[in-house]
């Protein structure tokens, strides 16, 4: 039962859980005007201590195509804690007026605080570099949807597997499924944290390989999740030169790769997939833009009670 | 060896880690208390070289679990009638509550101060404690920066 819950990080939401939300998910893709007044005359606060358009957006998008209507802020700026008020204050006040909150915040574990006081679910939307739940979901419904499900993949995590939050979440959700495996490209100094290896992967008996570049795996894979590699995390300038063409997608690494591998990428994308690629049909980073947008309105749907 | 008075009803608190005696002092209020009771620090000891002691004249109540969180090498003597009546084995609690602070900057418990700090237990054999909010991970024994305790006795 998802009615009246809040998700604060991936794990909340069993693999039952899960399969139902996509599968709302994908029944709103293919008819979306049978849900757009499934949520009307409820509202969504979007609160967003700090700027993300983009995810700010998909809520909001999600919820008015569900016939709902938005409230909130888009920085702290406009918020009352720059008055002063309590984290805990905020929410007890804004969820008196609304159905569901959304809420982004730079301080690690303020989604989990403003559930502890909120009156209506809280939707965590990115509490600094902690969990990102939506963003999981957001990847699990496009790999359902465009690789038939989420066994029995080869997956490839390439980039800065270090301090990047989705690639984490990602192997945690991926790795309660059967038979899939993986294959962390990186450099040395952004590699998988031992706690994913030690915690998620050897308990589950998952098998993984690491490797320094994308050459020598993209041709194995299923799924290329694709992250920035920044300059700064790199510890001598030395090594990123060596590196940092390996860590660029373009259509000549594409070639190596299978004809139905897909390419994700949380967003925003740097440099780090060529401009190039993006018309070829395995890019799928912008589909996995409107996925994001679905599976949120399944989300809000569900956890509102509205379905 | 210094000597202190034996103490007729009361508590010992053996086996301490050297140096963490004046925290756990302080932090079970005894430099407030009304009753006596002493500090004695860098005893030799045949199992862990130097070791701290506290004596306190009264059988108070004490969150046994702070104990086990600072150090699970220390015992907790009950003496009555000048006989040690009950000997209690400090254990790894599961959860603390405001007994020490998340150090991580990025914690929310760091600006929004009314929120109890919380650690749960997550690994039993090398003794790591979660921060409840952003999970940030700490091993016992290793933090002695004990928060400061509001009496209401």
């Amino acid at each position: 039962m998802l009615t009246g819950r809040h998700l604060i990080e991936p794990n909340d939401l069993s693999v039952n859980e899960i399969n139902e939300i996509c599968s709302l998910a994908e029944q709103i893709i293919v008819d979306p005007l049978s849900f757009q007044d499934v949520c009307r005359g409820k509202i969504l606060a979007a609160l967003f201590f700090e700027p993300s358009t983009r995810t700010r957006l998909s809520f909001e998008a999600a919820m008015l195509r569900l016939g709902g209507s938005v409230e909130g802020f888009a920085d702290s700026s406009s918020s009352s804690t720059t008055k002063g008020e309590t984290l805990a204050d905020t929410i007890r006040v804004i969820s008196s007026y609304a159905d569901i909150i959304a809420m982004r915040n730079p301080k690690e574990g303020a989604a989990l605080l403003a559930s502890q006081y909120s009156y209506c679910p809280v939707i965590n939307a990115g509490d600094g570099g902690h969990f990102h739940p939506t963003q999981t979901l957001t990847d699990l419904l496009t790999i359902r949807q465009l690789s038939g499900g989420f066994e029995n993949h080869v997956v490839g995590m390439c980039g800065d597997l270090k301090f990047g939050r989705t690639v984490h979440s990602l192997v945690q959700a991926l790795s309660r499924y059967p038979n899939n495996k993986f294959i962390f490209i990186s450099p040395q100094e952004l590699q998988m944290p031992d706690y994913i290896v030690k915690n998620v992967l050897e308990p589950a008996k998952i098998s993984y390989r690491v490797v320094e570049r994308l050459e020598d795996a993209i041709s194995e894979l299923d799924i290329l999740y694709m992250t920035r590699v920044q300059k700064e995390r790199f510890f001598n300038e030395q090594d990123y030169i060596r590196l940092k063409d390996s860590y660029i997608l373009n259509n000549e690494k594409m070639k190596m790769a299978k004809k139905n591998m897909i390419v994700l990428h949380p967003l925003p994308r740097v440099n780090e997939i060529a401009p190039e690629v993006d018309n070829d049909p395995r890019a799928a980073y912008f589909r996995q833009v409107k996925y994001g947008m679905y599976v949120r309105m399944a989300l809000i749907a569900k956890l509102t009670g509205s379905l | 060896m210094l000597n202190v008075d034996t103490i007729k009803n009361g508590l010992v608190i053996d086996h301490i880690c050297a140096g963490y005696g004046p925290k756990i002092f302080q932090w079970l209020g005894l430099d407030k208390a009304k009753f006596s009771s002493a500090l004695i620090m860098n005893v030799s000891s045949k199992k862990s070289g130097r070791k701290d002691i506290i004596k306190i004249d009264n059988i108070i109540n004490i969150d046994y679990s702070v104990l086990g969180f600072i150090d699970t090498n220390i015992t907790v003597n009950i003496i009555k009638d000048e006989k040690i009546i009950n000997k209690i084995k400090m254990q790894l609690p599961d959860k603390v509550e405001n007994v020490v602070k998340c150090k991580n900057p990025r914690c929310i418990t760091t600006t929004e101060h009314y929120v109890p700090q919380v650690f749960r237990l997550v690994d039993k054999n090398e003794a790591l404690y979660r921060c409840e909010y952003c999970d940030s991970l700490y091993k016992a024994g290793k933090i002695i920066e004990l928060m400061e305790r509001v009496h209401n006795e």
